[in-house]
């Protein structure tokens, strides 16, 4: 196990990305966190902008890798209202790689309703892209010194490491 | 770990099928908990159909006629987007002199990935459980007076979410505990969660004598099983039971047995009510008990449609991985 970005590095990031989140918006979206280094981002951030706390969402069930890599649990769905319409949600994930998290994210929601709008805000951004999904606000790219496979500890202190060295 | 338990798991201990809840070990069942839980948890959007078993065909199995229990089965497949094949057994290939072997190989042969079956012979879900094609899942919806597996876990299910960790509690089965397979279930589904104080109540006649092996104290009299318990499990009593001269009436049972309001009162001021269904008012339960403030009975029913896409999909996870 290495450590990708210190805890400070991830305090920096963080701070980045609140300021460009907390610069976009007049009135506060509802924040929706994806388990489980998304929740930490999104409750930081709704902390540190004086918003309500984010809803929580479980994508298990959207994943499109069942076939493969089987069941994967995350957490629980919480805080979600009842029906999606017209609302404008901040999508909050801690690191962006792929895409296909987002795209299960964005499926669960359209099974709430009809959104006005989705913005993502990503902390760590390891590029990889297979979806054609980008981040509206983004705490840091990694460079090629990220791009392998990381993940965030926390919730406290956050810290961004390699679990093995590929 | 040997016998009913070893055939339902993998070498590494993952859940291959459901056969029973005997030896499930407490890490498994707690995974299947959180499991349920979390999907539980995403059955509150307007669209309750989500995708992971797309393209999955689960066949039910019912050679033992079950409208609820098959309708919640149904109901946990659709949700997760699988295609249900119901065969009613009783009108079809086995009536026309098939084995169940032989109607096994063809369902298989149709590609199924899950089967849920229920049997009035205990054990026929281990026989096809033992024969069954490697990567097919087998979920044990009932045999004889054996196993119901997923009845069990929903109790657990409810049990933790509405008064914690069932290791502190005090429960309390009612009833007919000799021929339901609901408390057989839910007796070890509770000794896999090390639960400490399992209570058996009922007529000498309706107890089991193998309760004491399994941790279970019996009590033949109400007012001295009931006292303090957290958890009230009323027991549905069968019609059958009554001609088979195990008991005089429904009305001396009730009587003796039912749960009424001022009995409730004997176990703890908090203590919930729980009733696989369907329930019978004024045999073991009242009307003012089974509406009141401590029945659970309608979540339960909430809680097994997540239940069984708990197993569903942790069945068919492992089923695909082994492939």
């Amino acid at each position: 196990m290495t450590e990708v970005r210190s805890a400070e590095a991830v305090s920096q990031a963080l701070n980045a990305l609140i300021g460009s989140v907390g610069a976009a918006y007049e009135e506060p979206p509802l924040v929706v966190g994806l388990h489980t280094g998304g929740v930490w981002i999104a409750e930081r951030l709704c902390q540190a902008l004086g918003w309500d706390a984010p809803a929580t969402l479980d994508i298990s069930l959207y994943r499109d890798d069942f076939d493969t890599t089987g069941l994967k649990r995350s957490g629980l769905t919480e805080g979600m209202p009842s029906q999606l319409n017209g609302d404008h949600i901040l999508l909050v994930d801690d690191v962006l790689y792929t895409g296909r998290t987002i795209r299960a994210a964005l499926n669960v929601l359209f099974d709430y309703g009809r959104p006005g709008s989705i913005d993502l805000a990503i902390l760590f951004d390891r590029g990889g892209r297979e979806l054609p999904i980008e981040p509206r606000f983004l705490g840091q790219a990694l460079g090629a010194d990220g791009t392998g496979r990381c993940k965030l500890t926390g919730p406290e202190p956050l810290v961004l490491i390699a679990p093995r060295s590929e | 770990m040997h016998g009913p338990a070893a055939l339902q798991l993998t070498a590494d201990g993952r859940l291959k099928h459901l056969l029973t809840t005997e030896g499930l070990p407490k890490s498994l069942i707690t995974e299947l908990l959180d499991t349920a839980e979390s999907f539980l948890s995403s059955q509150g959007q307007p669209v309750k159909k989500v995708p992971l078993l797309r393209g999955k065909t689960v066949v039910n199995l019912f050679f033992e006629n079950s409208t609820r229990t098959r309708t919640t089965f149904d109901i946990a497949a659709h949700r997760l987007s699988a295609d249900v094949v119901t065969l009613d057994i009783r009108t079809s290939s086995t009536a026309k002199g098939e084995t169940l072997f032989d109607t096994l190989k063809n369902l298989e042969a149709m590609q199924a990935d899950l089967f849920v079956v229920r049997h009035s012979a205990g054990g026929a879900p281990f026989f096809i459980a033992n024969r069954v094609t490697p990567n097919i899942a087998v979920i044990n919806a009932g045999d004889g007076t054996h196993a119901h597996p997923t009845q069990g876990l929903l109790d657990l299910m409810t049990i933790r979410k509405h008064k914690g960790d069932p290791s502190n509690l005090s429960v309390a089965i009612v009833g007919d505990l000799k021929h339901s397979r609901v408390a057989r279930s839910l007796i070890h589904g509770l000794n896999g969660l090390g639960c400490q104080d399992i209570r058996a109540i009922g007529p000498g006649t309706l107890l089991p004598s193998d309760l004491p092996t399994l941790g279970v104290r019996t009590f033949h009299r109400l007012s001295d099983g009931l006292i303090g318990a957290d958890v009230v499990v009323l027991l549905r009593l069968q019609k059958e039971r009554m001609s088979s001269a195990l008991l005089p009436s429904e009305r001396e049972f009730f009587n003796l047995y039912g749960m009424t309001e001022e009995r409730l009162k004997m176990a703890d001021p908090e203590a919930i009510v729980m009733h696989p269904g369907p329930i019978n008012r004024g045999v073991e339960i009242s009307n003012e008990v089974a509406d009141g403030p401590q029945a659970v009975i309608l979540d339960q029913v909430t809680n097994g449609i997540a239940i069984r896409m708990a197993v569903m999909a942790m069945t068919i996870s492992t089923q695909q991985d082994q492939a």
